[in-house]
């Protein structure tokens, strides 16, 4: 699960990682006040979405004065902001971050990654600070240093000195650095983070080691033990299938293709897409209803892709295992007779009660046609879409 | 011959009196595997009847820890099906219980929890597979997990593979071509987990009654680039692939906790490359992996040997 700057930033004072003061603001009257109590010279106003790139694409202004405050609040919010991680459409500013301005005398990268080669949290650092990570490690590696962490004794302060020095932290704010480092551990592992990206940790002009940025994403697996986690979810940021879909622990996510897919198992749905798109399809979600659904679940699948207005077709490919044939078919039979099924059904079985499945499909008056294999599938709902 | 179980495999279930443990653990006696009882804290000194389809009925005992329930059936294999928020005490229990070989099904447990099992089973001598797999199956033998029984056959092809549904497709592929199975192993879709594709394609390449293997990746993380050199310095069967998630965008989660590409790293172009550079041919798409192993087989005069349905 992703937050807010602003939210994440909060996250980190509580376990005494040091972030610049700031106020999430939802107006302009609320971002002038905001700037207000802050009461600093200079006052940074920053788009909060769920998305890096902000800067570039307009999102965060420096203003001098109240005023300022005001014209940029004005200008972001309402903004629709393009940048390389929201996709072409952008995505609304909804909420402001009011900040103190820093004094900023150098740039670094920290983060924290879940390694799955070593089954360990490593934390990273880099001199480069302000630039993706992703882009230094393509273009100058030597200047990524890593340490892995033992989950037994946690991050040492040996190895967060180390990692201060590797990056040439000014010496007299090395136990500041590293202090940070511990805290960000800390902050990582009790909240149960998958990632943790502060970018750029900056050396501020009076001495302070702080996180200008903050990027957290959580493990959602592990969101049951952290209520207060849950609590931050902003559902504006996320698309309106996948949130429906999630209410009924449904593994949904939109594209941007027109032929809807419902299938067991994640990298059957995986692969369902692929095999779509190897003959001339463009897949409109990826779906998996799991091991364990019910009819309900399979019904409720079904609405959500009904309900895209892009879909020009649907594909069910189904290997039953645990899930049982005849249990897809009554959800898909229901589902179309409830809602009409005015567009293309193609419907692949196999498995556990398949016999039983397909005679359900066929007894149910519905126009669906029945597939062999998922290349005839993939194949039949590529045509159907063409023609339509 | 086969890997990790056989028809001397003695399972012990944690979670065996849940609704899913229970279910699967009718699914495994149904299969002729020897599921020798359960635990569930406090439970200890009860039984649970489980009824076969066959009118019969099959009284197993509940323990109250690994090593109580062990000790008493001589289990060797330990199967979990307990809550994800119990799930890594419970394969820690079964590690400290000495087991040969641990199987968690559990899909959802938190990877903070996996890191810290990964850490408690360093220097110990328990196989871990899993977590969020379908579990291990040696056809004719053994069954222990979700996999439904019936489309395996036996035979001489391993199957591994990060996604159960897949394997599932697999299985029928060849079954459907008369091309029996040694053993197909669910390795699971979670970033961090007990075996790794190398630890299997390794007893794959001991077992002598294996001549070849499937294995089906996806993308995400760089296992599959590291099995294929491994494949090319080691292995000395033909193995044959299939990648799933080429279609998929960056950075979006697919269902799978592992099944995500970030950074630019673990795209399935990757894969698919290193592993056909290595010798793994690759099907283009899921409805090709068993006629892309049948090609295989073929070349090099193995698909007789490895028909053994007619």
């Amino acid at each position: 699960m992703n937050i807010h700057e602003y939210q994440g930033k909060e996250v980190l004072r509580q376990y005494g990682v040091s972030v610049p003061e700031g106020k999430v603001a939802f107006t302009v009257d609320e971002a002038v006040e905001a700037a207000k109590e802050l009461g600093t010279p200079v006052v940074v106003v920053k788009a909060q979405i769920h998305a890096g790139g902000r800067g570039k694409a307009g999102g965060v202004k420096v203003a001098k004065g109240l005023d300022e405050v005001r014209t940029y609040a004005e200008q972001i919010l309402g903004k629709v902001l393009v940048t390389h991680q929201t996709g072409p459409e952008g995505k609304e500013v909804k909420r402001l971050l009011i900040e103190q301005g820093c004094d900023i005398k150098k740039e670094y990268y920290v983060g924290l990654v879940v390694d799955r080669a070593t089954g360990r949290v490593v934390m990273m650092a880099s001199e480069e600070g302000g630039t993706e990570i992703e882009e230094v490690a393509e273009h100058s590696p030597e200047k990524i240093f890593k340490e892995v962490i033992d989950p037994a004794v946690g991050l040492q302060p040996f190895q967060a000195r180390r990692l201060a020095f590797s990056i040439n932290i000014p010496k007299e704010l090395v136990n500041k650095a590293a202090q940070f480092m511990l805290a960000l551990y800390k902050a990582f592992t009790e909240k149960d983070c998958s990632i943790a990206e502060i970018n750029p940790l900056v050396v501020t002009g009076d001495g302070n080691v702080m996180a200008l940025d903050a990027k957290l994403n959580f493990d959602s697996n592990a969101l049951y033990r952290h209520k207060d986690i849950q609590a931050l979810r902003d559902l504006d940021e996320e698309d309106e299938k996948e949130i429906e879909a999630s209410k009924y622990d449904l593994s949904y996510i939109a594209l941007d293709g027109n032929i809807g897919c419902m299938v067991n198992g994640a990298g059957l749905a995986m692969a369902t897409m692929d095999i779509i798109k190897h003959y001339g399809g463009d897949p409109a979600n990826f779906l998996d209803v799991g091991g364990g659904a019910t009819k309900e679940k399979v019904t409720e699948a079904f609405k959500i892709i009904l309900s895209d207005s892009k879909v020009k077709g649907i594909f069910v490919n189904i290997f039953g295992g645990i899930m049982r044939c005849d249990i897809i078919a009554d959800g898909v039979v229901a589902a179309a007779k409830e809602l009409g099924l005015d567009r293309p059904l193609v419907v692949r079985l196999e498995g556990t009660n398949v016999d039983l499945g397909k005679k359900i499909l066929n007894e149910s008056g519905l126009n669906i046609i029945a597939a062999d294999s998922m290349a005839d599938g993939a194949q039949k709902i590529v045509e159907q879409v063409k023609n339509a | 011959m086969s890997i990790l179980v056989n028809k001397n495999t003695k399972v012990l279930t944690s979670g065996m009196t849940g609704a899913t443990g229970l279910f699967h653990t009718k699914g495994g006696l149904e299969y002729g595997t020897q599921m020798v009882g359960g635990v569930t804290p406090g439970k200890g000194g009860t039984t649970v009847d489980v009824q076969l389809e066959n009118g019969e009925t099959v009284q197993l005992p509940v323990f109250n820890t690994i090593a109580e329930g062990k000790a008493a059936t001589g289990a060797n294999a330990h199967v979990i099906y307990v809550p994800p928020a119990f799930a890594a005490d419970a394969i820690m229990e079964a590690v400290d219980a000495e087991m040969e070989l641990v199987i968690c099904i559990t899909e959802g447990i938190p990877v903070l929890d996996m890191v810290k099992v990964k850490r408690y089973m360093e220097g110990k001598n328990t196989i871990l597979i899993g977590p969020n797999c379908p579990g291990v199956i040696t056809p004719g033998e053994c069954k222990i997990g979700i996999m439904p029984g019936y489309i395996h056959t036996p035979g001489h092809v391993g199957v591994v593979s990060r996604s159960g549904t897949l394997t599932y497709e697999a299985v029928h592929q060849l079954t459907t071509r008369g091309i029996g199975q040694s053993s197909a192993v669910g390795i699971g879709g979670d970033p961090v987990k007990g075996s790794e594709f190398i630890d299997i394609l390794k007893m794959f390449n001991e077992d002598p009654d294996t001549y070849a293997v499937i294995m089906i990746g996806e993308i995400g993380g760089t296992a599959e680039e590291e099995a294929a050199e491994w494949v090319k310095a080691n292995m000395t069967k033909p193995v044959v692939g299939f990648i799933g998630g080429k279609t998929a965008p960056a950075g979006k989660r697919m269902g799978h906790a592992g099944a995500i590409i970030s950074g630019g790293k673990g795209t399935a172009t990757e894969k698919v490359a290193t592993m056909e550079r290595c010798g793994i041919r690759v099907a283009a798409t899921p409805s090709e992996m068993g006629s892309t192993l049948v090609s295989v087989l073929e070349e090099k005069g193995m698909l007789d040997k490895c028909i053994t349905k007619k």
